[in-house]
């Protein structure tokens, strides 16, 4: 039931409501429960409800770190104490 | 797919395992509870204990939504469905969950009652408006994720003046299970369950924000580390809490910061308040009854409480004896430790409420077949 992937919106629709592409798959489901979605965001949708959006910056952040240790593993002098 | 497919690169995987491996101290466990149903299903699907250095140690938590609800609540449930011209919906995990005198939702549905499975909370509410004559009852389970839903689906209900929509409500919160934990005698005293840490939820911290579990860390003295779904992001969190642990430090850290904050969905949040307020108690499975763990429905929306217009008894019924859920919900056994896994008890005719849902830890273990962590990892 927690299982989710990210949802982008790609329709704004009265009511509160979304169209999102889920992987492919379009869906429509409630922004009742998030403020300020515009068209274009991604949203963490569950049981048919947009909990979050996504913060692209925050993502990027996330993977520059996994990045970043993939980098310190190749050059293992360069660690910083 | 965005967000999805670079929190799933195997290269990075691999590497970040080997940093692990690095930053584990000679000699030292790190025992590491994942709270979250849905992050057990990730570390099974993806193999991620293999990945991990002897040192570490993942225990499986009560995070699955399904696998707590005890058996009197389905019951209960049944109770209600049994009322002449009810319709009961509810999201489609729970139907298989094994109830007393062994039936389940699914199987009194097979005998002629009108049980249906529906996605989301907005469905329960078409179905009250298609079906005017009959009264249509919202079996309500789950953490902090699905309990905003159905805090509005109750505000539109009243806002439509629908007369034909209940909500049973079996709402539960991740603080007070995270407490009964760690004040459990077998991690408290006995220390049969080490436990050094947390993954934190992903979802349910998108609701509640990351301050709710500054408590634990501060006054239990173990780091928490809220994590995403994605195979990276567990592992990241993995490598956060063997840095916190090295260091001796104890709190919270946000691997998930691009879906959550520290406060959280605060207009879920209100919404939650208006609907919801604490009960006393609360059984859950495997943990037995837990002091102002779950929800009910305010007075002031009493209007639309199963429980209140059809008279819900409150039993307590004992789960099957050879079913370890309950102790494998505690982090004390793991589903290969019951004797029925994968012989008498499978996904298909699951005996207990472990195998029902993919978060559950025994249907994870069936599904992905890692039986790495049977030796105790
Ligand atoms: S394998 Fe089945 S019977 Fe055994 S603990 Fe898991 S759910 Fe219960």
């Amino acid at each position: 039931m927690c299982l989710a992937i990210p949802a982008k919106v790609i329709e704004l629709l009265p009511d509160d409501m979304a169209r999102v592409d889920l992987d492919g798959v379009t869906k429509e489901v409630s922004l009742g429960l998030v403020e300020d979605v515009a068209l274009g965001d991604y949203v963490i949708v569950h049981v048919g409800f947009a909990l979050s959006k996504l913060d692209p910056e925050e993502a990027a952040i996330t993977l520059a770190l996994f990045a970043e240790i993939f980098e310190s593993l190749r050059e293992p002098v360069a660690v910083t104490p | 797919m965005k967000y999805v497919d670079e929190f799933r690169d195997g290269t990075l995987a691999r590497n970040l395992a080997r940093t692990i491996a690095a930053a584990v101290e000679a000699g030292r466990r790190y025992n590491l509870m994942e709270f979250c149903g849905g992050h057990t299903h990730a570390i099974s699907r993806y193999g991620i204990a293999d990945l991990l250095p002897e040192a570490v140690r993942l225990v499986h938590g009560p995070g699955c939504p399904v696998c707590v609800l005890p058996i009197g609540r389905i019951d209960g449930a049944i109770h209600i469905a049994r009322k002449p011209g009810v319709i009961l919906c509810t999201y489609g995990d729970v139907l298989r969950v094994p109830a007393s005198k062994r039936t389940s939702l699914i199987k009194e549905k097979a005998n002629g009652l009108d049980i249906r499975m529906v996605y989301s909370t907005l469905d329960a509410l078409k179905l009250a408006q298609d079906n005017p004559s009959r009264m249509v009852v919202f079996f309500a389970i789950g953490f902090e994720t699905t309990t905003p839903p159905t805090a509005l689906a109750i505000k539109m209900a009243e806002a439509g003046g629908l007369a034909n929509f209940l909500v049973y409500a079996n709402h539960v919160l991740t603080p007070a299970a995270i407490q009964n934990i760690l004040e459990s005698p077998e991690v408290r005293e006995l220390g049969t369950v080490p436990l050094d840490g947390f993954i934190g939820p992903s979802h349910v911290s998108t609701v509640i924000g990351t301050r709710p579990y500054e408590f634990f860390a501060e006054e239990y003295q173990k780091p928490v580390v809220i994590a995403g779904f994605e195979p990276l992001d567990v592992m990241q969190a993995i490598l956060m809490l063997v840095r916190q642990l090295n260091t001796g430090r104890f709190v919270v850290e946000n691997e998930f910061s691009r879906a959550v904050s520290r406060d959280g969905n605060t207009k879920a949040q209100a919404l939650v308040a208006e609907v919801f307020e604490l009960r006393r108690v609360f059984e859950w499975r495997g943990l037995g009854l837990v002091p102002y763990s779950a929800l009910k429905i305010k007075e002031t929306y009493g209007r639309f409480d199963a429980e209140r217009h059809f008279d819900v008894p409150e039993v307590w019924v004992a789960d099957s004896p050879a079913c370890e859920c309950g102790a494998i919900l505690r982090g004390r056994r793991r589903p290969v430790d019951c004797k029925l896994f994968g012989t008498t008890c499978t996904p298909d005719e699951p005996m207990g409420s472990c195998m029902v849902s993919a978060e559950g830890a025994c249907a994870a273990y069936w599904t992905y077949g890692r039986f790495r962590s049977m030796g105790g990892g």
